[in-house]
């Protein structure tokens, strides 16, 4: 047992930057772009499925279904062999990687907005309505800055989701937490000394994140 | 001032509205009275567009506001609604809440409706108010300021949706007298009401609907004291007043 732990100071020793500095900012990069990107698709996917033209609609649920219906690992294989041969310029496999995750993450915050909006008391609406707005006055004003209060916090939970399921990007070596295991085990023949240091360091990020998003929504709560 | 023509309305496969012809004239005080699931609600909602009716048309100040064509938010404009919830926009104040349609539809510059809304919560004794959220007051206050809300749009008409329905009894006064003075001061109204003996003290005229149709109309003296029709004795005979 002590031999372990010997083994984990001395591969936090020599490799830290790999898993803290390398690792964590890979993770936390592509956890902010996916959500970031992935919230604002996710808008375009929410309009569209409320939208009244119905091809519009039906292929906005058809997106959001296959993306919630199929492995999100199958999904970035998908993007991962895809999206370079899609675009005209090269791109590198964080880039493919990120836009897979980008539409992963959409379909489901799509979600997050659509029961957001619908959260809101109807009677809101029609008071609104029956003032003369129009519905995308109404919209803007009085609909989704009620929402915004349930859509941040489930944002926040998607996030932290983001931030562990970026895993799965170590299957293309992109350079994340997952990917700084691969490489610090395949010098090292440590496997459980690794995934502990790995699992410790998620751990922490994900805690540190929800701290902060409970403080977030006790603020938010605080002004209702 | 609004004439509907065979209005019909189903909610799937219930018919709601069967075949409505009305016509309130233009300072007219038109109570709607009647059993629930009659179809009172759903008839004042019909003036204002925000139920679709199925067939028939309204012609508000003339125009047929039904017609697919018809830039209903203009004529929204000129028809205040108060609902049964109240339905004020919690997020804003209680200034933010009279100021935000007339100056988002560019009837009013800001200061004009902040001087307005000054004006009407005057009116209704909630001046003090005027900075507060909506969090903060009690039902009858919320009601009193959800009329002036709709006030400050200048309407030619309101449209009042069971207005203390969902108020407790010591509050129903207060938002009664409200209506009251706005009525008496010539503004058209349609009221769909419980209360009877305030329905009976407003109005011109009475309409008592049931089973999608206006079963009597009538002056209030008159249909209160001797309805002609059963089931608006029958209804009568259940409400005490």
């Amino acid at each position: 047992m002590s031999e372990y732990f010997d083994n984990i100071v001395k591969i936090m020793t020599r490799y830290w930057d790999v898993f803290l500095v390398t690792g964590v900012s890979y993770t936390l990069l592509l956890s902010v772009i996916t959500v970031f990107f992935g919230a604002i698709l996710g808008i375009f996917f929410c309009l569209g499925r409320m939208s009244k033209i119905k091809p519009v609609t039906w292929l906005c649920i058809a997106i959001v279904e296959v993306v919630r219906g199929t492995p999100m690992l199958l999904q970035l294989y998908v993007g991962y062999f895809l999206v370079p041969k899609l675009l005209p310029f090269a791109v590198s496999d964080f880039v493919s990687i990120a836009i897979a995750l980008i539409i992963n993450s959409a379909a489901y915050v799509s979600e997050v907005f659509r029961s957001g909006i619908q959260s809101v008391d109807s009677g809101q609406t029609e008071a609104a309505r029956s003032l003369g707005l129009s519905s995308s006055q109404t919209m803007l004003r009085i609909v989704l800055p009620q929402a915004v209060k349930t859509i941040l916090p489930a944002l926040g939970n998607e996030f932290i989701t983001i931030v562990k399921d970026t895993s799965l990007a170590s299957t293309f070596f992109i350079g994340e937490l997952m990917t700084s295991y691969l490489k610090v085990k395949g010098t090292t023949y440590l496997t459980m000394e690794c995934l502990f240091i790995v699992g410790v360091i998620y751990f922490v990020l994900t805690f540190i994140l929800n701290r902060l998003l409970c403080a977030f929504e006790r603020r938010l709560r605080a002004n209702d | 001032m609004i004439k509907t023509v065979g209005l019909n309305k189903w909610f799937g496969d219930l018919h709601v509205l069967c075949g409505v012809d009305e016509h309130i004239k233009k300072g007219e005080v038109v109570s709607v009275i009647g059993p629930s699931g009659g179809g009172k609600s759903t008839f004042l909602r019909c003036l204002n567009m925000l139920e679709t009716p199925e067939s028939g048309h309204i012609f508000f100040e003339g125009t047929d506001i039904t017609e697919a064509d018809v830039d209903i938010n203009v004529h929204r404009q000129k028809m205040g609604m108060v609902f049964q919830h109240f339905n004020l926009f919690p997020h804003l104040s209680v200034k933010e809440n009279l100021t935000l349609a007339p100056v988002l539809l560019k009837k009013k510059t800001p200061a004009e409706a902040a001087e307005q809304a000054a004006e009407l919560l005057n009116k209704v004794g909630l001046y003090d108010k005027i900075n507060e959220y909506p969090r903060k007051l009690s039902g009858g206050q919320k009601q009193r300021i959800a009329i002036v809300r709709a006030l400050a749009m200048e309407p030619d008409v309101m449209l009042f949706d069971e207005p203390t329905s969902a108020l407790d009894p010591e509050m129903v006064g207060e938002v009664l007298e409200v209506i009251k003075c706005l009525v008496k001061a010539g503004m058209t109204s349609v009221i769909v009401t419980h209360e009877m003996g305030f329905a009976r003290e407003v109005s011109d005229r009475i309409l008592f609907m049931d089973g999608g149709i206006i079963a009597e109309s009538g002056a209030p003296a008159e249909l209160l004291t001797h309805p002609q029709n059963p089931r608006t004795q029958e209804f009568l005979s259940k409400v005490l007043y």
